[in-house]
């Protein structure tokens, strides 16, 4: 960033909610699906129809809330929020205005190099969703210069979480590393799935600038159209700088919404402030208040998760791991579940981490199969780890083996007693294929004692494949070395 | 003109029909010729459901030949049209949805179909329900049975027309504001407004939410009830619904009114409405008194602004449910431009004067910078019109008060929009708290501009859930009074 | 509550409803008595008064998350003014 601006941003979240339901009627709660299947009379916004509040949403907000730490007042309601729009069937949203269903909290999110932050969260609120409009006649399903538009109602009604942070994240990094902190507690509580490429998690950022150590506020623009966490993060940083150049050349920043343009890396006004909306909040009189009892807020709070970034912590404080290790972890739940199983029945952080980040990811990406799926046990990776660390087997064979145990092979020790290949130790054994690869190689050895050093690791692997690869390398190797000298 | 049946009591029609003496089809084929005959005239019906109404009969005739005991089994059935009957159109007397076919069924209309009554037509109404004499339907003229150059009253005013007129035994009405009771007086019904979400609003195209509720016209108390008690109940399709007991009505009628304390509001003095109206409720209230209640004078000192009140609630709500009405998913669509325009041109086509104004001054409500001056102002006006209430009734059990200020005025007198909201101003406060109320005929007057008598009706209201007695007083004073009895629909010359 | 004058065009755009000039007179003329009545509500103390959004005092009224039976599009689409395949049409959208 330029030097003298300091960037305040601020994001608001979208994130539709995993129920099997829609927010106010029966319909399924799916994505996709053939156009206008999933809908009612009440997601269809048709006369007479009224709407009745799913549970479900209702005390994944809660949770939502109670993970990142917020107050959940005692009293909450419904309003509607007015304004036209093809895509929304009764032409007002149910939302929720002045009394949301959770207040304050913060999501902690942590940066690449491990930092621990935190950003406060203003609000989360229950909404419903909107049907999908798709622009035709402009060739590129762009809504500018489109003739018509196509609309399917799946989508309106699905139960939407909306999360509005406070302007406290300050570039790029931050914002990403918030919201995929966001994504992953969302994701650890089960309440969303939470696909930005299903349209399951949608954001927009607020970006202002300020002299460096001011306290004010500058004048913020709305980012929207924003479809990956990628965009998000070129968005932003393009914005910053478009933001200083205008102030830096004297002008002044227009308070607007601006849309993020993909393919020219570039934001643009969409429509400016003045003609905000007067969207005529009010209590949906369809609906009655609610009163969020204590007792099932607490309930809710002691069912929590351990949570990704309190997870976060035990990788990197108290594991050592290092934090790229603990965030791949994380960002795959069932694997983190699945180390942490290794973990308790190795007891070895470090070396799970190997294996399951390793050898276990690498063949999971191979077959397809998640490795918390496949047939290899926490238990018996925890097994392999013992035959390694007891230096029964070297790492070569521990590879082999869990190539085998992914088969479905089983125990690897009853495999290393049955087969014999625990590791050959014996000086004497080793020496014996030793001699027997320098006699077949006089000219590497030549070679060697000529200069070229590097043929030392060429002879140190055909010991270790005469030995089928069950001689210890280390002893492997400090004989070649002391016969070539 | 043969009319052996259906001149009789839902009540009286059931029970024959239980009995196997006549069949729902023989009720159905009597009322749809007498419909043939006199609706082209009167106009009650927007649709007849003849095909449907045969069909049902024949489903009703099974289940009575079942051994089923349905406490309506055979009972004609007018629908107001703002309810949804599946597959039929529905319109809320509005070019917006006039070829509208309903996907689904409203739920108070279905627990009806269920007990056994008949659907037999859809009714006329004020366009959504906003009006209240029927004139402001898009779709046709309802005249008054008892007099044909007078308006049926409104917005339930097909529903009460017909009911009158033998067309149907029990008619669905909705009032938001008096639009059963203002109707069910105009044309000699009893006409009950049930405590508010006693009846699910499932399918009843809103008006406005918190006022709307769903009720009976009929020609008797004990056919209301009947009718309450098919329809009453919670409905986990409606969030508004109360989900407590209902406890039957029918069987709480009572035959005198003794041991009760019946409050006459201070400030609705009858004086006002003419010397006949004065004497007409005065003698009613004397007929209360006769009956062996404790007559007390109660107060309502909010009551006055309930009209000022009504007129920013149920607005504002208007402007936000018939927001849906855009051209997009149903009903009447003009082309424009673009979606903008296409929404504009819509709704300046499919909604008659009336909806636009409430439209508009519902917007004007919430619209930034009004909403506390207005909206929220009225929200605390009700309050107190509540509060009210709940300090009359620590005096007494039940309020006598007019249903209406005069009786069914001729097509066109009420030109002026606030002459014709001041119509509610004594039935809005009872709807403003949420109260059971009814309409039951007190009296006739003929009109200085007429000449044929014209049906008077006294409103009686109790606390919320005070049905059983409410229905129950309203049946001793009907059994003691026997008004309604007094003169016949002038159907004859309607047909004419 | 003071009485104003009313921006009928504007509330009009909010309301999407297209008026005449005729419509935009009568009906601002109307709206202005309909103020004047409803402005005596004004002689009303309810500094301290509650709002009433719901007269009958009920909470927590939800549903189970279940699903029920969605409608038949066909049936649906039968009713759309102008539906193209298995989708609602609806005319060239201006960004706002
Ligand atoms: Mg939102
Ligand atoms: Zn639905």
């Amino acid at each position: 960033m330029t030097a003298g601006y300091e960037a305040v941003i601020g994001i608001e979240c979208h994130v539709e909610l995993r129920t099997r339901t829609k927010m106010f009627c029966g319909c399924v709660n799916e994505f996709g699906g053939e156009p206008n299947t999933k809908i009612c009379p009440v997601c269809l916004g048709m006369p007479g129809a009224l709407p009745v509040p799913n549970a479900a949403a209702i005390e994944h907000i809660i949770t939502a809330g109670l993970a990142f730490g917020a107050e959940i007042p005692a009293f909450s309601k419904f309003d509607r929020k007015n304004y036209f729009y093809p895509d929304m069937p009764k032409d007002y949203q149910i939302s929720q205005y002045d009394m949301p269903l959770t207040r304050g909290g913060a999501v902690r999110y942590w940066l690449e190099d491990g930092t621990l932050k935190e950003c406060a969260l203003t609000r989360i609120h229950l909404e419903e969703d909107t049907g999908k409009s798709t622009h035709a006649g402009s060739g590129d399903g762009r809504i500018a210069g489109s003739s018509y538009s196509l609309v399917d109602f799946n989508r309106a009604g699905v139960p939407l979480m909306e999360c509005v942070s406070e302007p406290e994240l300050h570039n790029a990094q931050e914002a990403i590393g918030y919201l995929e902190s966001l994504r992953r507690t969302l994701l650890a509580l089960g309440v969303s799935d939470v696909k930005m490429e299903e349209g399951s998690l949608r954001c927009d950022a607020n970006v202002s600038i300020r002299p460096s150590g001011s306290s004010e506020l500058g004048t913020k623009t709305e980012i929207k159209n924003m479809n990956s966490f990628r965009s998000v993060e070129r968005a932003i940083e393009s914005e910053i700088a478009r933001q200083i150049e205008v102030v830096g050349g004297g002008g002044r920043v227009v308070q607007e919404t601006r849309g993020w343009d993909e393919v020219n890396g570039v934001t643009h006004p969409m429509r400016s402030k003045e003609e905000a909306h007067d969207y005529r909040y009010f209590p949906d009189p369809d609906l009655v208040p609610l009163e969020i009892a204590h007792e099932r807020v607490e309930l809710l709070r002691t069912e929590l998760p351990e949570l990704p970034w309190q997870r976060f912590e035990r990788y990197t404080a108290q594991y050592g791991l290092a934090p790229k290790q603990a965030t791949q972890l994380l960002d795959n739940l069932s694997l983190a579940t699945y180390y942490d199983r290794v973990v308790d029945a190795s007891g070895n952080a470090q070396q799970s981490s190997n294996f399951v980040l390793g050898e276990l990811s690498r063949l999971a990406n191979e077959t397809g199969v998640a490795v918390a799926e496949s047939s290899v046990s926490p238990e018996h990776v925890a097994e392999l780890i013992a035959l390694v660390e007891g230096k029964r087997i070297n790492s070569k064979i521990a590879k082999e083996l869990l190539a085998r145990m992914w088969s479905g092979a089983g125990s690897p020790a009853a495999i290393v007693e049955r087969e014999g290949l625990a590791q050959t130790t014996d000086p004497a054994a080793i020496e014996r294929f030793v001699d027997e690869v320098l006699a077949a190689n006089e000219k590497v050895v030549a070679d060697y004692k000529a200069g070229k050093t590097n043929v030392m690791g060429f002879l140190v692997g055909q010991v270790m494949k005469s030995s089928r690869g069950k001689a210890d390398p280390a002893i492997v190797n400090e004989l070649v070395r002391k016969k070539l000298t | 003109m043969r009319r052996e049946h259906i001149e009789k009591s839902a009540a009286e029609i059931a029970a024959q029909v239980r009995s196997g003496r006549v069949s729902a089809a023989e009720i159905v084929e009597e009322t749809l010729a007498h419909v043939d005959l006199v609706d082209g005239a009167l106009g009650s019906y927007l649709t007849v459901l003849a095909d449907a109404a045969r069909a049902a009969a024949v489903r009703v005739d099974e289940r009575v030949r079942g051994g089923e005991q349905l406490p309506l089994a055979g009972v004609p059935l007018a629908v107001k049209d703002n309810m949804c009957l599946d597959g039929t159109r529905t319109t809320c007397g509005s070019k917006i949805l006039e070829r509208w076919i309903a996907p689904y069924t409203a739920t108070a209309v279905a627990r009806m179909l269920d007990a056994g009554a008949i659907a037999i037509g859809k009714a006329n109404c004020d366009e959504f329900a906003m009006g209240s004499s029927c004139e402001n339907s898009a779709l046709g003229v309802t005249r008054n049975p008892y007099d044909p150059a007078r308006v049926p009253g409104g917005s339930s005013g097909g529903s009460a027309a017909a009911v009158a007129a033998y067309e149907a035994a029990v008619g669905l009405g909705s009032d938001t504001g008096g639009s059963i009771r203002e109707p069910g007086a105009f044309c000699n019904l009893v006409a009950f407004k049930p405590t508010y979400g006693r009846v699910s609003r499932y399918g009843l195209i809103a008006f406005a939410s918190s006022l709307d509720q769903i009720g009976p016209l009929t020609r008797t108390v004990e056919d209301a009830a009947l009718a309450y008690d098919a329809m009453a109940g919670y409905d986990p399709m409606d969030a508004t619904s109360i989900d407590r007991p209902v406890e039957a009505t029918a069987s709480a009628l009572r035959e005198d009114l003794r041991g009760l304390r019946v409050g006459i509001v201070r400030e609705f003095d009858t004086k006002a409405l003419g010397p006949d109206l004065d004497r007409i409720y005065r003698q009613a209230y004397g007929d209360l008194e006769r009956l062996g209640a404790e007559v007390v004078e109660v107060s309502l000192p909010t009551a006055e602004y309930g009209v000022a009140t009504y007129y920013l609630i149920a607005p504002a709500e208007c402007s936000s449910n018939l927001a849906r009405f855009d051209g997009v998913r149903y009903g009447l669509r003009v082309e424009g431009n673009d979606v903008r325009a296409m929404y504009d041109k819509t709704r300046a086509a499919g909604f008659g004067p009336e909806v636009k104004r409430r439209i508009l001054i519902g917007t004007y409500a919430l619209s930034s910078g009004y909403y506390d001056a207005y909206y929220v102002r009225a929200q605390k006006a009700r309050t107190l019109i509540a509060r009210d209430f709940a300090v009359a009734f620590e005096q007494c059990d039940l309020i006598a008060c007019p249903a209406a200020s005069c009786p069914a005025f001729q097509f066109g007198a009420k030109s002026d929009p606030y002459s014709m909201y001041l119509m509610d101003y004594y039935t809005i406060p009872m709807s403003l708290a949420g109260l059971p109320a009814l309409s039951v005929p007190c009296g006739w007057t003929t009109p200085a501009d007429g000449n044929l008598p014209m049906p008077i009706g006294l409103q009686l209201c109790t606390p919320l859930f005070g049905e059983r007695l409410l229905l129950g007083a309203a049946h001793a004073y009907e059994r003691a009074t026997n008004h309604a009895g007094a003169r016949q629909p002038v159907l004859d010359g309607v047909r004419a | 509550m003071a009485s104003e004058t009313i921006d009928i065009r504007y509330v009009a755009k909010l309301a999407a409803l297209a008026l005449t000039d005729d419509e935009v007179e009568t009906f601002g003329r109307q709206l202005s008595d309909l103020l004047e009545h409803v402005n005596a509500l004004s002689r009303l103390d309810i500094e301290s008064v509650a709002a009433t959004a719901q007269v009958v005092e009920s909470r927590n009224v939800m549903r189970e998350d279940t699903p029920r039976p969605c409608l038949d599009r066909e049936r649906v689409l039968a009713e759309a003014p102008q539906r193209q395949g298995a989708f609602f049409r609806v005319p060239r959208i201006i960004a706002e």
